[in-house]
């Protein structure tokens, strides 16, 4: 079905002129342009939070910067995703990223599998201007096949989210706020005596970091994440 | 023309960085044109020269000798190069900042020894109370990130160095690289 005109908005991003769906975010639109706006918490099949701040775009009229993945486009908008600001802010929220929790790449089972990674080499960053903060976090490794290291956890919750929308356990969650914020399962309990994992290992494929891994391999092989967005189509009949 | 005058230096590190220098094999004579090495844990001069060019740093800043070396070496350095993750991030020295450096010795010289020794005091440098990457102790011109950052990435960065450019890192080297 063809969507009605009033569905459609109209709108520049870089100066390209685009028409989107109104339910539509600036990300969907961005990148359907081929576009591209950096993201860490955003997963294709997953709902969006905005947690990570990566994706700010200018938008003009207004001063604040604004997170493609959860602002939804509309008529006449002028959007910037790349400026020197931008790319100053993008740096910056990367150097805090690394700053916050203990991230030693030579050493983590994700190196060379790792977003974060990435996204610190592609934003040219060689060193981080912030003291890093060393904090003491723990391992669980109660799991008999999974383990989470709180140490590589960048709180981007693709976790929570895919445990609870697509698996329907909601086995993890966040528990405290600020900079004390963690992720937990069930009650804060051992992840081995979770009554509700399904030991599915859903969490562990989104992941975006060495926060979640399996067993037994010191490297992490690259992470399969294809099947969400079919899930996705699936449940939703398109 | 006058060589430029080169030093190495080795700080909180496995020396690795030191063989990934190494591993430029030939290119090792090109740069011998060009560059004096003045000191470094490859060749035998005790004392840290004044007016060195340039000045590769490997390694964290973890002890009372590597924070009074650093600060020598920037005096002394026109650029200073933090070369590879533990000079770039404190890497796996600083593994042990969560813990109070008495944990640690405890850890290291009583809990995980069959014949205990006593816990060295005199001679050997006292531990900091945190590993940190250089930056954070001095001022650094160029991070070259990277356990160990390749030969290639270090031959290039000299060679950019030498011919005065500033090397821009981008997309060449990444941190565990
Ligand atoms: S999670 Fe990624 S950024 Fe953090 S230590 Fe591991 S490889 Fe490095
Ligand atoms: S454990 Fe992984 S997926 Fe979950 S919040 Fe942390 S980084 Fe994100
Ligand atoms: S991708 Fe938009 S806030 Fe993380």
């Amino acid at each position: 079905m063809t969507p009605a005109v009033s569905d459609v908005k109209t709108l520049q991003i870089d100066g390209i002129d685009v028409s989107a769906q109104a339910d539509q975010t600036i990300l969907d639109a961005a990148r359907e342009k081929g576009l591209s706006i950096p993201t860490l918490c955003h997963l294709d099949g997953l709902g969006d939070v905005g947690a990570c701040r990566l994706c700010l775009v200018e938008i003009k009229g207004t001063s604040k910067l604004l997170p493609a993945c959860v602002t939804r486009v509309e008529e006449g908008m002028e959007v910037t995703t790349q400026s020197e600001r931008l790319l100053k802010y993008r740096r910056m929220t990367l150097e805090l990223l690394f700053a916050e929790r203990n991230h030693v790449c030579s050493v983590c089972v994700a190196n060379g599998h790792c977003d974060l990674q990435v996204l610190g080499q592609a934003h040219g960053l060689t060193h981080v201007q912030f003291p890093y903060r060393y904090p003491k976090l723990p391992m669980d490794a109660s799991h008999d096949r999974f383990v989470v290291d709180h140490n590589r956890c960048v709180l981007c919750t693709r976790c929570v989210r895919v445990c609870d929308e697509v698996e329907g356990a909601h086995t993890w969650d966040v528990m405290s706020r600020g900079i004390g914020s963690m992720v937990i399962t069930d009650l804060h309990q051992p992840w081995g005596e979770s009554d509700t994992c399904t030991s599915c290992g859903k969490c562990v494929q989104v992941c975006p970091t060495g926060a979640l891994f399996e067993k037994g391999k010191a490297r992490l092989v690259a992470k399969s994440r294809d099947f969400l967005p079919y899930l996705a189509m699936m449940r939703e009949g398109k | 023309m006058n060589r430029v005058r080169l030093a190495t230096v080795w700080l909180d590190g496995c020396s690795g960085c030191h063989m990934s220098l190494l591993d430029m094999d030939e290119r090792l004579l090109d740069l011998a044109d060009r560059v004096e090495l003045v000191y470094s844990p490859l060749v035998d001069h005790k004392e840290y020269p004044e007016d060195v060019d340039l000045v590769l740093v490997e390694g964290s800043v973890s002890s009372e000798e590597d924070l009074h070396k650093i600060r020598k070496i920037r005096r002394q350095s026109k650029i200073l190069i933090s070369l590879g993750d533990c000079a770039v991030t404190g890497n796996v020295p600083a593994m042990r900042n969560p813990f109070k450096t008495a944990e640690v010795l405890r850890r290291v010289y009583v809990e995980n020894v069959s014949v205990e020794s006593p816990t060295p005091n005199q001679v050997v440098p006292a531990l900091l109370a945190r590993v940190r990457p250089v930056h954070e102790v001095v001022p650094v011109d160029v991070f070259v990130p990277g356990c160990p950052p390749s030969a290639d990435t270090i031959f290039w960065t000299l060679t950019e160095l030498l011919e005065g450019r500033r090397p821009d890192l981008t997309g060449k080297t990444r941190f565990g690289a």
